[in-house]
């Protein structure tokens, strides 16, 4: 069935010649990749059911409904459900995000007919049955409460709070204990019914697998889902940067580190000056030992373990990041050199040299992150999501080489240099706490 | 070529092990040293991790910082850790760069300069990396378990070492660690990737052959008997939940007995991956004290831990309780559960089931080119690689009358520690 080519490496990057792409009848699109050597298969997707249709007094149900679908289904029970998985050693699970649910499992390849019969059950014969969904419920309000006392997770949830204030970004996917406590069972029946739907969902295979044989599969237990759904349509306002600075301190008592984050808006996904930004992000928080931000603070003044800048660009909305993990006396210090980084970065065009290594870094690596199944599976979701073509992966070296000095430095102003930061911290109260 | 592995040893006492994988333009290249905490005296605990962080300081040939360009123009990426046993650093990179890691880690293996300024940089950065996990509930549960396990062998220090010696330990200690332990008879060089094992080889020697030979550390202690009675510890920090930790003395992982309590923790508490790198893990909601504990609502979550050491360490249960519920209660729960173990045969399905899934982890480990040279080393650290390419074969050979026999031998309730970690914050049950 495979055409085994052990003679020679699966050398070239994913493109148009061996991505398989199939919109079924019912709205489902599949991507498909075969990876000959592997004998086990990834199957990740995603659909449109995302936290974006929460109501805001019950904040986390698309999150929690997502997770009830593993509970039971009107055929199994959840015991069988994880029976038939544990016992192929085989994995499915669910996550919530603001604009979709997403999905990931893998097995060995004998059992991916299993797998996407699960799935197929799973998406469209939900029972949440009752017990169990309490049972889930007293789960997450545990992890929740985990949440509060986690430093880094605090800082980066009130940063998101204080920087998307009133957009759906600032509202955390997975919910907070009162709107959890507020999710009744028929509520996630109704979102079910609702929200759920093929239309919108995408679904990649990859692995030791011919893409017939896998298409084969999906249309027999995915192609026959029907369930038309009128998506509402959600306000995502535009934002506008602060006009100055935002401190925000999140008290953490007994804790030995604070977590900071500094940031503002960063491009969209779809931006065009999304490439610029991720060459000069590399530059100034990514590269070698976490660029220009890690040599200063962690390197020359030895303030943190980890000090990096992120970029997080999303489809509605982007944020420009900056993090560390501080002892709470060096908290100012290390918000002064980050401030002064940042205010550098946006002064003066990068050097010759570092754009030419952070070009190197981005191309270069892209086998290594693309030598595992998962990691092709969520490239052929990328290209999907945002549109980016079958070839991205193959005509990438050339747009990252095509990005100037001049092309970073005018991104980094655009967004670096618009207003004000966000600063927050989450840990001990310290004498320069806000 | 066993396994279809190259093996070889150069006349300076350095041991090597290649394995060709041509299945992505990549190599993974790992350095390994017989050196961790295990080898380490009262008042320089945290010395091995700490001559890690300055493995990274710069040699003459190469300048602080300069290294992580070069590796970053690859694309690749590269690493270290150190455990009790080992410490290892790591290259991945497009295949045509294999050069590049030869060169840094020959010359770092003797040539590294612990610049005094460097090294007093450095002991903020370990102090804050110490402060982090001090953050961590279960790490101060953890290092209060491991500490009530053993009265002398130094698996019970953590890996990162303690406040006191942290501010105690000096450039010259450092720089004498590195020089004892750091040079060819102590260490293996082990590369897996897209290849030809022969012409490495002649590279190897090109750039690892000319350093000059040292002593193989010796083994710098001997085993020690699991606790003499049942303990019970608490600890308190910030926090929110309950924490309930159990730990039996683990067999080393070449005792026979490590593949038999290896089944006993996939039926207990769902598989162990042991996969470093891409794999993943597999769910355990079908195991014995997921249903006793988290399906009769007593807990949240458990998971069970087993390492593969030198020397017997721990076999540790961990329990995330409900805020309603009593550790003495959950513990009951446990007993019974472990009884079972040891009174009633399991069947042979329940072993095959295991087999399975330890199969389907390989299956997933092996798609990563850093994971396959990470056991290429690894094993070779308390065993040989045979211990790992013949895993599933050894895993096959465990009866229903192991597992018996394994989990009377392992887990006596009279010869362990229970430690609970109360938060300050949360109310405590």
């Amino acid at each position: 069935m495979i055409n085994w080519r052990l003679s020679h490496s699966l050398h070239a990057l994913p493109g148009a010649d061996d991505i398989q792409r199939i919109e079924l009848a019912n709205g489902i699109t599949l991507l498909m990749r075969c990876n000959p050597f592997s004998p086990s298969v990834v199957m990740s997707g995603y659909f449109p059911a995302g936290s974006q249709y929460d109501p805001p007094e019950k904040l986390g149900l698309a999150y929690l409904t997502a997770l009830a679908l593993m509970r039971g289904t009107q055929r199994r029970t959840f015991q069988q459900i994880f029976d038939t998985l544990e016992t192929a050693g085989a994995s499915l699970g669910f996550a919530g995000s603001v604009h979709t649910v997403s999905f990931g499992g893998r097995c060995l390849v004998e059992d991916l007919p299993m797998l996407l019969e699960l799935l197929g059950e799973v998406l469209t014969q939900p029972a949440f049955p009752p017990d169990q969904v309490e049972r889930l419920r007293v789960q997450h309000l545990t992890s929740l409460a985990i949440r509060a006392q986690d430093t880094a997770e605090m800082a980066s949830l009130v940063f998101d709070e204080t920087l998307f204030d009133n957009h759906p970004y600032g509202k955390p996917e997975d919910g907070y204990p009162h709107t959890i406590q507020n999710i009744r069972h028929e509520d996630m029946l109704d979102f079910h019914h609702r929200y759920y739907s093929p239309a919108g969902m995408v679904l990649a295979v990859v692995g030791g697998i011919e893409p017939a044989q896998v298409a084969d599969w999906v249309n027999h237990h995915l192609g026959g889902w029907q369930n038309q759904t009128n998506l509402p349509e959600v306000d995502f306002p535009s934002l506008k940067p602060p006009k100055e600075d935002i401190r925000r301190h999140v008290s953490i008592d007994g804790k030995s580190q604070c977590d900071l984050v500094v940031g503002t808006f960063g491009p969209r996904r779809a931006d065009p000056d999304f490439f610029p930004a991720i060459v000069g992000n590399n530059i100034l928080g990514q590269l070698g030992m976490m660029g220009r931000i890690g040599e200063i603070i962690r390197e020359q003044y030895g303030l943190a373990y980890y000090a990096a800048a992120n970029l997080v660009a999303s489809t509605a909305a982007g944020s420009w990041e900056v993090s560390a993990g501080v002892d709470p006396q060096n908290l100012q210090r290390a918000i002064d050199l980050i401030r002064n980084e940042i205010a550098y970065f946006t002064s003066e065009p990068v050097a010759e040299e570092e754009l030419a290594d952070s070009k190197a870094n981005l191309i270069g690596r892209l086998p290594l992150a693309l030598e595992s199944n998962a990691g092709v599976a969520g490239a052929l979701l990328n290209i999907e999501r945002y549109g980016l073509g079958l070839d991205y992966y193959r005509r990438y070296p050339s747009i990252i080489e095509n990005v100037s000095r001049e092309d970073v430095l005018e991104t980094a102003r655009r967004y670096l240099n618009s207003g004000g930061m966000v600063i927050v911290s989450a840990g001990p109260d310290g004498g320069n706490a806000a | 070529m066993a396994d279809d592995i190259l093996r070889a040893q150069l006349p300076n006492g350095l041991t090597v092990q290649l394995k060709e994988i041509h299945t992505a333009p990549l190599i993974s290249h790992w350095v390994w040293y017989r050196v961790g905490s295990r080898y380490e005296q009262t008042g320089k605990r945290g010395i091995s991790h700490w001559v890690e962080h300055m493995q990274f300081k710069g040699t003459p040939r190469f300048p602080p910082g300069t290294p992580d360009k070069a590796i970053a123009r690859t694309g690749g990426s590269w690493n270290a850790f150190t455990h009790m046993d080992w410490t290892t650093y790591f290259e991945t990179l497009p295949a045509d760069h294999l050069t590049l890691a030869l060169e840094i880690e020959s010359d770092r293996m003797i040539n590294s300069l612990f610049d005094p300024k460097e090294v007093e940089a450095e002991r903020t950065v370990i102090l804050s990396e110490l402060a982090g996990n001090l953050n961590e509930p279960l790490f101060l549960l953890s290092d209060a378990v491991q500490k009530a396990s053993f009265e002398q062998h130094p698996y019970r220090n953590e890996v990162i070492g303690t406040p006191e010696d942290l501010q105690t330990i000096q450039r010259d200690d450092l720089f004498d660690h590195y020089r004892r332990y750091y040079h060819p008879a102590n260490a293996l060089v082990t590369i897996a990737g897209d290849f030809d094992a022969g012409q490495v080889l002649r590279q190897i020697e090109d750039w690892y052959g000319s350093l000059p030979p040292g002593q193989p550390a010796e083994n710098p202690t001997s085993p020690e008997p699991p606790v003499p009675e049942e303990r019970h510890l608490a600890v308190s920090g910030p926090g929110e939940t309950v924490y309930m930790q159990i730990a039996y003395r683990s067999p080393a992982a070449a005792d026979p007995d490590f593949f038999a309590l290896t089944v006993v923790d996939s039926l207990l508490a769902g598989p162990t991956s042991l996969n470093m790198f891409g794999g993943g893990g597999i769910s355990n909601k079908t195991s014995r004290l997921y249903h006793a504990l988290v399906e009769k609502e007593l807990a949240v979550g458990v998971s069970g831990g087993m390492q593969a050491t030198c020397d017997p360490f721990l076999y540790d249960l961990t329990i995330t309780l409900r805020p309603d519920r009593q550790p003495d209660e959950v513990l009951a729960v446990v007993d019974d559960e472990i009884k079972r173990l040891q009174d009633t045969l399991v069947s042979e399905q329940e072993i095959q089931r295991a087999i399975k899934q330890a199969r389907a982890m390989f299956a997933y480990g092996s798609e990563n080119i850093t994971n396959q040279a990470f056991w290429l080393g690894f094993a070779e650290m308390f065993a040989e690689y045979q211990w790992f390419s013949r895993y599933l074969e050894r895993l096959a050979q465990i009866t229903p009358a192991d597992v018996l026999r394994a989990a009377q031998r392992w887990l006596p309730s009279g010869q362990r520690v229970v430690g609970v970690f109360y938060p300050l914050n949360g109310a405590q049950p």
